[in-house]
């Protein structure tokens, strides 16, 4: 448990700094941003209580928000993704259920599950934040457009993150 | 009750969901009136002070380009100084104070924070209310305008930069004078649209727009940007034209804050004339 505790506060404080000073300084054809900070909340473990999720989605969106200036863009979107995931997992669960002490990633879960969970989860947090940030409906296709390609950006991003954890099972 | 407790358990992260995006919300709101929250943005005491640090770094990495536009506003300056004039008959010149009120005061600054890519941009500075410091100031470059201070924290200021969506900057066509009103969309950070001029006026390609000097915020004659074009729709009376800045925002290292001697003066006396009316 402590364990836990201490590799998931020693990763939210290394995703915050990232994003806050490396990744917000990233833009591919002038606004396209990557938001890798929400693979936290991607890869918490299975058997986290919602109201944990929850509440750790609040917290780390309040702490790019603070980078960013813009209090509640991020933490709306992060709780938004945090309540999807708990309904995504449902959805998602293999037939004899997750495995006791694991968490979402490429090496437990096979390439096509990890790809349907975080892709789903990162598009439902990007148009969140790219709409509250506009915070109207009129410039539809060009709001959707750039959360789009943001997310693809995102999840590419959470895929080199996944790979340098990934350890081929040995086949004799 | 016993049927309550059981509905509230079985949907609660609906609720805790629902309470925290209310709580998210409300402070979103909040923060557009950027006044009311100081303590939680970028200018604050921990987040400025790791950008300061970042910055200081950053710094290394551009002091040439720095340096070749200090040295070039340097000569500028050089050049109106009393010394580059030559006396005339051999009499020493005089200023005569009583004929020049200083109007402007300027604090350098430099930039600790600075975006480009969003709707609604912001510049953090290393100056603030120590250095005197007020919200509603200007901030130039040695190459145009940057923007509008928002908000003023003891050591740190930001600016509602330019490439902000609700910053409209009075600007007139140095050529034939006509005002218009330049506002920035999303999108490039290069360029932007110019509203308000009449079809009536003579344009072309490489005008320069610079400030009016009516919104009190700029001092009057700062560059904007160059004409890039323009074209006039059927039956309309205003031109649509699309102005490139001068300014490359995305490389902002010294800026310079401006301050009004005579901004209240004059606010005082229009907002009066309007209330005797």
């Amino acid at each position: 448990m402590i364990r836990y505790i201490i590799k998931y506060g020693v990763s939210f404080i290394l995703l915050v700094l990232f994003q806050g000073l490396i990744l917000n300084e990233i833009e591919l054809g002038g606004y396209i941003n990557p938001f890798l900070y929400v693979i936290f909340i991607i890869a918490l473990p299975f058997d986290t209580p919602d109201w944990l999720v929850l509440s750790l989605g609040f917290l780390i969106g309040l702490f790019i928000d603070i980078f960013t200036s813009t209090i509640g863009m991020h933490i709306s979107a992060t709780v938004f993704m945090a309540f999807i995931r708990v309904f995504i997992l449902k959805l998602l669960r293999p037939r004899d259920g997750y495995e006791f002490n694991t968490h979402p990633s490429l090496q437990h879960m096979g390439i096509i599950w990890y790809l349907n969970y975080s892709a789903i989860l990162i598009l439902a947090h990007h148009l969140f934040l790219f709409f509250v940030e506009s915070f109207k409906f009129s410039q539809f296709f060009a709001t959707s457009g750039r959360a789009i390609l943001s997310s693809i950006f995102t999840l590419a991003l959470v895929f080199i993150v996944q790979l340098f954890n990934y350890k081929p099972a040995n086949r004799l | 009750m016993k049927n309550l407790i059981e509905f509230l358990s079985k949907n609660s992260v609906i609720f805790i969901f629902l309470f925290l995006e209310v709580i998210a919300f409300t402070l979103l709101i909040r923060n557009n009136n950027y006044q009311n929250s100081k303590a939680l943005n970028s200018s604050n005491f921990l987040v400025g002070n790791l950008y300061a640090t970042v910055n200081n770094i950053n710094d290394y990495f551009n002091l040439k380009e720095v340096n070749a536009e200090l040295a070039e506003q340097n000569a500028k300056l050089q050049s109106t100084s009393i010394k580059s004039f030559t006396k005339i008959f051999g009499t020493t010149v005089e200023i005569n104070d009583t004929t020049y009120s200083q109007k402007y005061v300027f604090t350098s600054a430099k930039v600790i924070n600075n975006s480009t890519n969003k709707r609604e941009n912001y510049i953090t500075l290393d100056k603030g209310k120590i250095n005197g410091i007020k919200a509603g100031m200007g901030v130039i470059s040695a190459n145009g305008i940057i923007g509008t201070v928002k908000n003023v924290s003891e050591n740190f200021s930001s600016v509602m930069s330019i490439l902000h969506e609700k910053n409209s900057v009075s600007v007139k066509i140095k050529k034939s004078g006509y005002i218009g009103a330049l506002i920035w969309e999303l999108g490039d950070y290069q360029t932007a649209k110019l509203n308000d001029i009449p079809n009536h006026v003579q344009l072309q390609k490489g005008d320069t727009i610079i400030t009016s000097g009516y919104s009190l915020i700029y001092p009057e004659g700062i560059l904007v940007g160059w004409v890039s074009d323009f074209d006039l729709p059927e039956g309309n009376n205003f031109y649509n034209i699309n102005i490139q800045f001068s300014v490359d925002y995305k490389k902002l290292s010294h800026v310079y804050i401006v301050k009004s001697w005579t901004k209240e003066e004059q606010q005082q006396l229009e907002q009066a004339t309007l209330e005797n009316d």
